[in-house]
């Protein structure tokens, strides 16, 4: 195994299309899990840690930039956190402090999990994900860029180097269902922004996370259309009766939240 | 490969796999076994230590990430004959049966009190939240959390 250390991007894009088999590490929260076990041992691991251009996030022109290596702990902070409410909420129910001081947004759109806490509250935002290569940056919508469970739209010469998004400009709110409060996966989640339209996504609840919309005069019905949206499955989290059975109590509560 | 980092305020290195932690580092090539070794994956909490001052679980980093950095295990908090003020708690309040997730809880009460030295209760919880304990049921980790805030 190899560790590659880059200290720039552009050294990180270029070490990663001389050596597209090197696994991305950030936090080590997903990667370092299966290198422990012995689940994978990649040729090369490309350690993002000291990337300054992923760090950290900025504003432009309205538009809210997150670096690939933001920390669920630094979403939970000021004034990002009430720029981005949702995604706050759902970064306080990752993991516990150690994980949430480790694991970041980049990590989480690159694994790509059906249960990846950041993934709903960044889709109702309307998220693209800025990918990165030699070959110069891209930008794909985060709803066509998680393709199935665990895989993504990425090259095997790029990386995800930011998300782009609209800081909330009406009421939106994440919620979670676990058998306790930390160090859970989800058995199934929700985001949702309730502006002049409707917008929820779930987590855990089908192969990708899934959009759904609606006019907001039709509040009444959407519980009802989030649930049947979902494709849930049986597994050891939960069964997929009881996913779909949550989610629609998860949006009947997150409504009543968001247009109280 | 080799990796160069301060640990404890002391400037170490140490020849480690590419792919092993910095958990097996400490324990196993640096002589630092305060930091157990439970569930190396980052549920547990009991590898807990401060790296660059920021709460990890050693076990989910990479030992050649913290090549340059600066490591603070549960050795590095008092001195033998002068534990640090929440070991003393610990002790204290009686908040140790079988110890093995002794360090972890210490190393996160130290962080915890560092940020909020008059916690409340919900936040003890929270900041704790990430270390298991099977024998306690807590109740006497939080006395000494508690005596340790004083």
């Amino acid at each position: 195994m190899e560790v590659l250390t880059p200290r720039s991007l552009d050294e990180a894009l270029r070490l990663k299309s001389e050596n597209p088999q090197a696994v991305p590490i950030a936090g080590g929260t997903d990667l370092m899990v299966a290198i422990n076990f012995d689940r994978i041992r990649p040729n090369a691991v490309l350690n993002l840690n000291e990337v300054p251009e992923l760090r950290g996030w900025s504003r432009a022109n309205g538009t809210l930039r997150l670096g690939a290596g933001l920390t669920y702990a630094e979403a939970m902070r000021e004034p990002l956190a009430g720029l981005l409410p949702a995604l706050a909420e759902a970064s306080r129910t990752v993991g516990s402090p150690q994980i949430r001081n480790r694991g970041t947004i980049g990590g989480n759109l690159g694994t790509s999990s059906p249960a990846g806490d950041a993934l709903p509250p960044l889709l109702v935002a309307g998220a693209d994900v800025v990918l990165a290569s030699v070959r110069g940056e891209r930008r794909v919508a985060l709803g066509e860029f998680v393709v199935g469970p665990k895989r993504n739209a990425l090259a095997e010469d790029e990386l995800v180097t930011a998300v782009e998004l609209e800081p909330a400009s009406a009421a939106e709110t994440f919620m979670k269902v676990g058998p306790r409060n930390a160090m859970v996966i989800a058995v199934v989640s929700l985001a949702l922004r309730a502006g002049e339209e409707l917008r929820a996504a779930f987590g855990s609840a089908g192969p990708v996370p899934i959009l759904v919309r609606a006019p907001r005069d039709d509040a009444d019905a959407f519980p009802e259309r989030v649930a049947e949206a979902a494709a849930p499955i049986d597994d050891v989290r939960g069964t997929a009766a009881y996913r779909r059975h949550a989610l629609r109590v998860l949006t009947r509560r997150a409504l009543d939240r968001c247009l109280a | 490969m080799k990796i160069e980092l301060t640990v404890n305020g002391e400037q170490r290195e140490a020849d480690v796999w590419e792919g092993e932690s910095l958990l097996f580092a400490l324990r196993e090539k640096l002589g630092l076994p305060g930091s157990k070794n439970a569930c190396e994956q980052g549920e547990c909490g009991s590898c807990s230590v401060l790296l660059d001052g920021t709460l990890v679980c050693a076990c989910l980093v990479l030992a050649a990430q913290a090549d340059g950095h600066d490591v603070v295990t549960v050795e590095g908090l008092g001195a033998t004959g002068e534990p640090h003020p929440v070991q003393e708690a610990f002790v204290e309040a009686g908040a140790v049966q079988c110890g093995f997730c002794t360090p972890g809880l210490v190393v996160a009460t130290v962080d915890l009190l560092a940020h909020s030295p008059q916690p409340s209760e919900d936040e003890i919880r929270e900041a704790l939240s990430g270390n298991l304990c099977r024998c306690t049921g807590y109740a006497k980790i939080f006395d000494a959390v508690r005596l340790a805030a004083q």
